[in-house]
């Protein structure tokens, strides 16, 4: 038994490779459109802020598997074709994009309004209201949510298995239709899982201990 | 794009949706029933426990929480047959697992509102003279369940969602239904749009009940 998950050991280490991947560019795309359309949210014309709420609203709305499915068979069949890889990347990020939204939405709103009014008082433009005064006091309130979402992201990566593509989760359920040996390998595959997040939640309980100190 | 939507064979078929979204609501019902007994006891448990009953309970959840639940669900429903002589459906397998899911995040949920109890609230208990197991009764869990509710209520409706996952072992939700249309009639997009809309409307159906009840019972006392 141990021969053969042995022998299988490289397989995996490739689809926790992809699992890490996949969840490294999902975190990175979300954060940056996330944030750009959460300032939109906050401070943009009305119509753009109605879009957006209805985007977050709607993706919030219904499970991730049913969003990847929609990206995965729906977009070709209006003719536009992605690979599977990239199919399941564009479905987690836009999930990931609703969540951005509402912790920078989120933090921003902590902010008292008398920041604003006194940066602008003092003849601060929007641009350097928001760099020098609104994001450094709201990044403090963003990182916490930010960071234990980002754990989100790697469970939420397993379900990209389900399109064939060879995460971890479908490296183990692959060496299983092998081996047979079910049990050590889910086993194997959620210590695996547990580490990484694990790992996340520990950075990011320091990360929030080395910001919790709030400037008043 | 040439695409045109035709809805007709979704509504042919949407007997296989009606039954799939009956079938998440159970399944969610059924599993956050189990999961808020196993979270209640074992939060009461954990906050009057020594540190060894801590850590293992702290294990049960840190561990739920860092693993995916479709890992979890395969796990319970191929793996833990070929190691314990029991059978099981789908079904019940998948209730099993989103039960012991939901309870870890509950333990949380429940293990802050009975720290977050006034401390004068027991005291005063104990100054009537009410036995610990009546301070339990009648004082921490109605002022906890006050606290709780919205929370409780949140992990409801995700769990809704997470019923989901049930379609990757043929479990015949909402999202297998979907499924079983997109792979039989081929009008994918009209199939997500029309689930898509069941879901939300559902979700936030659920979010107003339960908003509704929070109010009523914050004003019932």
């Amino acid at each position: 038994m141990l021969g053969q998950i042995a022998y299988a050991l490289p397989f995996l280490a490739e689809g926790f490779a992809l699992t890490l991947w996949v969840s490294l560019l999902v975190v990175v795309l979300s954060l940056i459109a996330g944030v750009v359309l959460g300032v939109g949210l906050v401070y943009g014309p009305a119509p753009l802020r109605w879009a957006v709420r209805i985007f977050s609203d709607t993706i919030r709305g219904i499970p991730i598997l049913v969003l990847i499915f929609f990206v995965y068979y729906g977009l070709p069949a209006v003719g536009v074709h992605l690979q599977s890889f990239w199919a399941a990347v564009l479905a987690l990020t836009l999930f990931k994009i609703a969540q951005v939204v509402e912790y920078l939405r989120g933090a921003v709103a902590s902010i008292p309004k008398g920041q604003s009014e006194a940066a602008m008082a003092i003849g601060l433009t929007f641009r350097q209201r928001l760099t020098y005064v609104i994001f450094p006091q709201a990044f403090r309130r963003f990182l916490p949510p930010w960071i234990n979402g980002v754990t989100d992201a790697v469970k939420g990566s397993a379900l990209v298995s389900l399109l064939g593509i060879t995460d971890l989760m479908q490296a183990i359920n692959q060496v299983i239709g092998r081996t047979y040996e079910a049990m050590p390998l889910y086993i194997l595959g959620a210590l695996l899982y547990f580490a990484v997040n694990y790992a996340l939640s520990l950075a990011s309980r320091r990360l929030e201990q080395r910001f919790a100190f709030i400037r008043e | 794009m040439g695409y045109t939507l035709n809805f007709n064979l979704i509504w042919r078929h949407f007997d296989k949706l009606w039954g799939g979204l009956l079938l998440s609501l159970e399944l969610a019902v059924i599993s956050i029933a189990i999961g808020i007994i196993i979270g209640l006891v074992l939060a009461v448990w954990y906050v009057s426990a020594g540190r060894v009953v801590r850590g293992i309970i702290a294990s049960y959840v840190e561990f739920i929480r860092n693993v995916p639940l479709i890992l979890l669900v395969y796990l319970v429903f191929y793996g833990l047959p070929t190691v314990i002589d029991l059978a099981y459906s789908a079904q019940t397998s998948f209730v099993a697992t989103l039960a012991v899911y939901s309870g870890a995040y509950l333990v949380e949920v429940f293990r802050s509102g009975l720290e977050a109890v006034p401390r004068g609230q027991l005291d005063a208990g104990k100054a009537i003279g009410l036995t610990p197991w009546q301070r339990l009764v009648h004082v921490r869990l109605p002022t906890m369940m006050r606290i709780t509710l919205p929370a409780l209520s949140n992990t409801f409706i995700s769990l809704f969602k997470d019923t989901s996952v049930a379609s990757v072992i043929s479990v015949p939700e909402l999202t297998y239904g979907a499924q079983w249309i997109n792979f039989n009639t081929f009008r994918i997009v009209e199939v997500y749009l029309v689930v898509t809309a069941m879901y939300l409307v559902t979700g936030y159906a659920l979010l107003f009940a339960l908003r509704l009840v929070e109010r009523w019972y914050r004003t019932a006392r």
